[in-house]
């Protein structure tokens, strides 16, 4: 069968896998994004900024202080996750009970300062990280570069980790119910602004996350966020805004398919996404794994 | 009231125009016009302006009596927004020249709206050699570099050294597509062959699904016809898949020192490729990339900088010559008449169809080791004389040059 498709297994198996690499960063992005919308009710456009400082604060501790890589892997999240609080305090507050579309202006606004701030300091063509685990195996259809391996790996963990507390632990009960009922949450003795704050710190560490998993293999750029946020934009409107399962799976998904894509027909492989996109919203608008509100 | 003031206006207008009656609006206004926030502004971006007006201040063109003024704006890479702008600036604003355009597709639209309002455009970034090929003006000049002249020079040197077998990775627009062809010419010209190509979105960021399918090819030469940010990272996740482990080497068609700088010298050691200038050749250029760095946050010039430069001040130089710029084909002919001569590219000509002839460099990507200094990243290798580093005048089938 295969084939028939003028391509040979071995191929095929390769780009499916490369596939999945990609979606592992789709599905890490989307998920930051799952959990702040699901969460906070706010469209947080800055997460590919933040994803790109992520990056760069990778780079900075490598190149100004000398913590490799692994240290970053903790201590990056952690520090931007903390630029979101103090962002989530000082502006997106205000904005709660106001229409979704002025989070999303005021996202939208910081993302390209942010951008623009960094562009203006290090340059457009990027930096270089290396790679901390260099080599590979080779596999009997391809060459599995180690680094990637352990991507998908973290990014396995990190969706499982994530839709496990919020889904099926007490603290995720909480976080659950204070977005249905605040006052009534509150009125449980649960301070519901701070767990709304940490939330969206939590989100923006992921997306910091996934900047440092991306520094060694993408070049390290002020614009590496701007180029897959919209991407990723499509998959959580396709996963369903919010859903937090929905948003791993089709992360993932639909990764592999724009890997095939690449193999058929290179030139579609970045409308591909939003083609699948514009189906899903046709036939189901909450997306697939959406509730219709 | 108004009709009054109105008339008061442009007696003044006409007034300033009959002190400085040879120019058009008694101001040279020159547009920059590039991408200055994407993946091409290292490349060129806010630092091509600033070479502008280092090329206006060296000329002394105050001093000459020549009022000269630079602006500039982001295409975005994107011909819409370039046409718009052309369009904008020559109706509206009173621009005479466009210099720069990288983003060959953006460069082809200027090329034709500039040909239409009889203005001048001096292209330093973009690469597509059709723009003194099939699609030539009276009104363009091609500064710098263009994609015959870095499949001739790169190509050829390849394939001389045994590198047989192509596979290209071509980023799908019109740049990609006249650096893939007129590379696939040279390789099969000298004795090689092109197994495959794959056409990739502009601009990307994971290439390597289409590296595996260039490794799959079993092609000697993975042969690289994108630039910036595509190139920085397919050459990155090559070596990652092994693919240069694996014997297949890769080449990098259009690559700028900026390049070299995001990827490291680590991971780009070894490459060759071909340019017009380079910042360490000689003491003219590294004075100009001193001030260059000083000006511009510590990053170093490129040769599409100093083409600009370059560029500027001829034209200076012919509407001096001509004590007009008000018609753009005029210029440029009087541009393709003077011999050109600066401090960064020497003397050279403006051929026929537009072409600015001058010498192109093969260079060596510098080892770690070998470095010693900020940005000092390459060996050049060969001089490739201005007479053999461009194409053919006969065969650019420019509609500009009679067929004998």
């Amino acid at each position: 069968m295969f084939e028939l498709l003028g391509i040979p297994p071995q191929a095929l198996f390769g780009q499916l896998l490369l596939g999945l690499i990609n979606g592992a960063f789709y599905a890490m992005l989307s998920l930051g994004l799952a959990v702040i919308f699901g969460l906070l009710n706010v469209i947080n456009f800055t997460h590919g900024a933040q994803y790109m400082m992520g990056a760069f604060a990778a780079w900075m501790l490598l190149e100004w202080v000398g913590v490799p890589y692994w240290g970053a892997l903790i201590i990056v999240p952690v520090l931007i996750g903390a630029t979101g609080i103090l962002l989530e305090k000082l502006f997106l507050k205000r904005l709660y009970h106001l229409d979704h579309l002025y989070g999303l202006l005021l996202t939208f606004g910081l993302a390209l300062i942010i951008e623009g701030l960094f562009r203006k300091q290090f340059g457009s063509s990027g930096l270089p990280y290396p790679n901390p685990l260099p080599g590979g195996t080779r596999l009997d259809f391809m060459f599995l570069p180690n680094y990637r391996a352990w991507v998908v790996v973290a990014s396995l963990v990190l969706c499982f980790g994530t839709w496990f507390m919020i889904e099926r632990t007490k603290l995720g009960s909480y976080l659950r119910a204070a977005v249905e009922r605040p006052d009534l949450v509150q009125a449980f003795g649960i301070n519901v602004p701070r767990m709304i704050t940490l939330t969206y710190g939590f989100g923006v560490g992921l997306a910091a996350l996934a900047g440092v998993l991306a520094a060694p293999i993408y070049n390290v750029n002020p614009v590496m966020g701007s180029n897959l946020i919209i991407i990723v934009f499509a998959v959580v409107v396709i996963g369903g805004m919010g859903s937090i399962l929905g948003a791993i799976i089709t992360g993932f998904a639909l990764g592999i398919i724009e890997g095939l894509t690449k193999v058929f027909y290179p030139e579609a492989s970045n409308t591909v996404i939003f083609i699948i996109m514009a189906i899903v919203l046709m036939v189901k608008p909450a997306g697939l794994f959406g509730t219709p509100k | 009231m108004r009709f009054k003031s109105l008339l008061v206006t442009t007696a003044a207008v006409l007034a300033a125009g009959a002190a400085n009656a040879q120019m058009s609006d008694g101001v040279i206004k020159i547009g920059v016009m590039n991408d200055q926030s994407g993946l091409y502004a290292d490349v060129s971006g806010p630092g091509g302006t600033w070479a502008a007006k280092k090329a206006v201040e060296d000329y002394g063109a105050a001093a000459k009596g020549l009022k000269v003024e630079v602006v500039f704006a982001d295409h975005q890479n994107k011909p819409d927004v370039g046409s718009n702008i052309a369009r904008q600036w020559y109706d509206v604003d009173k621009v005479d020249v466009i210099v720069d355009v990288p983003t060959s597709s953006v460069a082809l639209a200027i090329n034709q709206i500039t040909k239409e309002k009889n203005k001048v455009f001096l292209g330093s970034g973009p690469a597509t050699a059709d723009l003194t090929g099939p699609a030539c003006t009276p009104n363009t000049v091609h500064w710098t570099y263009d994609t015959w002249a870095l499949a001739n020079g790169t190509g050829k040197a390849i394939v001389d050294t045994g590198g047989k077998s192509w596979f290209f990775l071509t980023a799908d627009y019109a740049f990609g597509h006249a650096l893939e062809r007129d590379t696939k010419a040279v390789v099969e010209a000298n004795g090689g062959k092109v197994l495959g190509a794959v056409r990739t979105p502009f601009p990307g960021t994971d290439f390597s699904s289409f590296l595996l399918q260039a490794q799959a090819s079993k092609a000697q030469i993975i042969g690289l016809a994108n630039a910036g940010g595509d190139t920085i990272n397919s050459i990155k996740q090559a070596s990652e898949f092994g693919i240069v482990e694996g014997g297949q080497k890769l080449a990098g068609m259009l690559m700028f020192d900026t390049d070299i700088h995001a990827l490291g010298l680590k991971t780009a050691q070894g490459l060759n490729f071909t340019t017009a200038w380079y910042w360490d050749a000689n003491d003219n250029n590294r004075a100009f990339a001193k001030d260059f760095s000083a000006a511009n946050g510590g990053k170093y010039p490129t040769m599409v900088h100093a083409g600009i430069y370059s560029a500027v001040i001829h034209y200076l130089k012919a509407v001096e010559a001509l004590k007009s710029d008000a018609d753009g084909a005029k210029v440029v002919a009087k541009m393709k008449e003077l011999p050109s001569d600066d401090k960064l590219f020497g003397k050279g000509t403006v051929r026929e169809d537009g072409r600015h002839m001058h010498d192109m460099y093969l260079v060596e990507v510098k080892k770690p080791a070998e470095s010693k200094k900020p940005w000092d990243y390459l060996t050049v290798k060969k001089t490739i004389p201005a007479a053999q580093a461009f194409r053919p005048l006969k065969d650019g089938n420019c509609p500009l040059v009679k067929k004998s």
